[in-house]
């Protein structure tokens, strides 16, 4: 569980968090969603300790970030997987590389587990035929799945994607959310998403968070945000003719 | 950044495979261009020293004193290293500087690794083989100082081999490969530096690889002036 407790974060006058407090829960698929510049990627990369809030605290399972020492810090973001929006593939390895990276770098494992448990993965997100190739010469979709093999590797506790659906077709799009979901669950991950993607809402929301103008608008789940009266959510959720049918068709049962 | 390189080291097992890959690609891959150049400037010093000794008084042998003193004090540890803050330098901030556009940097932080170290201190290894480049390059361009010479017709095979020589000082070696030394440093961190702090997209990787070059050949330069008056001033 990650609990986020009042946070603020500036960028000189420009303050961006205006002191956000939620719950990202185990095994769901938490969401993060809002208007571009409502403040969801410095949450996410406040999370990350990519940025420093200047008031407020994270805590992941009880561990106040801002109180660990460096080595803490590190030790603790080994427990981390994130996939990146362009995926951050490592271009000079292969994609078996990339995924056992993490593995190489933090255990002791010898090459012949490491290989194992990189096959298990492969397969896991059914990438097994790619693992000689490099990430050059995978689709995109493909280079998400990657990713995602190489975050879950090292059995995380928590997952971060930031817009995992991002450039992709529909299809794509829906493979990524329902792996992401089935390997939250399987796995008891805390998994923390930075989307756009209103068919995501509507799949895997189980907690959706949004935010405008870096403050917290509403947080519910994927049925609680078919009833909401919340007008900036309506706004932004339903905002084209599709997602309003598709509103109608659920309230009317 | 300086403190970082050092700071929690890489694992060994994969380091060691980093600073092979470094000296494949820093090393290795220079010794074709530095080797070319060599050969052809050292004959082009030869043949310009040979068009302007036009004194029947002053001796033959002298191509060949001034072709080594050339070579050696200067051409191969300082031009080189100019030459090479243009590969090296532009190759390193320019993979640097696209892992940070690619957020391939922001990948190994979030996964706790010390990326300063991870990216730059094998490249600081590697470079402690840059004196070697050196060497050869300082073989070859008196070799084709010699070649350009003999063959040319400017003067006799032997009497540039007594005048390349001649009056030998061991010294100019060690200020050679010291000033080699500190070019080699300058050659990893500065275009690192640029690389790993860059900010933007792809024209931006192309700006900073540009200010590399340029930040490290002027320190290049003036590093070479400080250490000449350092070492050989007194």
């Amino acid at each position: 569980m990650i609990e986020v407790k009042n946070i603020e974060k500036s960028f000189g006058e420009n303050k961006i968090l205006k002191g956000i407090s939620t719950i990202f829960e185990t095994g769901k698929t938490n969401l993060i969603i809002g208007q571009s510049g409502s403040g969801k990627t410095v949450l996410l990369k406040s999370l990350l300790g990519i940025h420093t809030p200047e008031a407020g605290q994270i805590c992941f399972d009880g561990r106040v970030y801002s109180d660990l020492e460096d080595d803490e810090k590190r030790e603790l973001r080994t427990e981390i997987g994130m996939v990146f929006q362009g995926s951050a593939l490592f271009d000079s390895m292969t994609v078996a590389e990339n995924v056992g990276f993490p593995l190489k770098m933090f255990t002791k494992d010898d090459k012949a587990k490491i290989a194992e448990r990189v096959e298990f993965v492969l397969k896991r997100v059914n990438l097994i035929d790619a693992h000689k190739k490099l990430p050059s010469e995978i689709s995109g979709g493909m280079q998400k799945r990657v990713a995602i093999a190489r975050a879950i590797v090292n059995r995380p506790k928590y997952l971060f994607c930031d817009e995992p659906n991002s450039g992709l077709d529909p299809n794509t799009s829906i493979l990524i959310d329902n792996l992401i979901k089935e390997i939250t669950e399987e796995y008891e991950i805390t998994t923390v998403i930075n989307t756009h993607d209103m068919n995501s809402v509507m799949e895997i929301g189980d907690n959706i968070l949004f935010l405008k103008d870096g403050l917290k608008e509403w947080q519910g789940n994927k049925e609680e945000i078919f009833y909401t009266d919340n007008e900036a959510v309506t706004a932004f959720v339903y905002s084209s003719n599709l997602f309003k049918k598709v509103r109608e068709a659920h309230l009317k049962g | 950044m300086l403190k970082e390189i050092f700071n929690k080291q890489t694992k060994w097992s994969v380091m060691r495979n980093l600073i092979f890959k470094e000296i494949d690609d820093l090393i290795i891959d220079s010794l074709g261009i530095v080797a070319f150049i060599s050969f052809f400037i050292g004959g082009v010093v030869a043949i310009q020293t040979a068009l302007n000794l036009t004194n029947p008084l002053i001796p033959q042998y002298l191509i060949g004193f001034a072709t080594r003193q050339s070579v050696i004090l200067e051409f191969a540890p300082t031009f080189i290293s100019v030459i090479m803050a243009g590969k090296m330098g532009s190759y390193i901030t320019s993979s640097i500087g696209t892992m940070r556009v690619t957020e391939q940097i922001d990948a190994l932080e979030v996964m706790g690794v010390n990326s300063v170290n991870y990216l730059v201190f094998p490249k600081i290894i590697a470079l402690l083989l840059y004196p070697f480049v050196i060497g050869i390059s300082m073989f070859l361009g008196i070799f084709g100082g010699w070649m350009a010479s003999a063959y040319g017709g400017f003067t006799t095979s032997e009497a540039f081999i007594e005048g390349a020589q001649m009056d030998f000082i061991p010294f100019h070696i060690a200020y050679a490969f010291i000033k080699t030394i500190i070019f080699a440093m300058l050659l990893a961190t500065i275009p690192s530096f640029h690389g790993y702090y860059m900010k933007g997209g792809a024209l931006e990787v192309g700006k900073a690889s540009t200010v590399a070059f340029v930040w490290t050949s002027v320190c290049i330069i003036l590093f070479n002036y400080i250490l000449t008056q350092m070492l050989l001033g007194s």
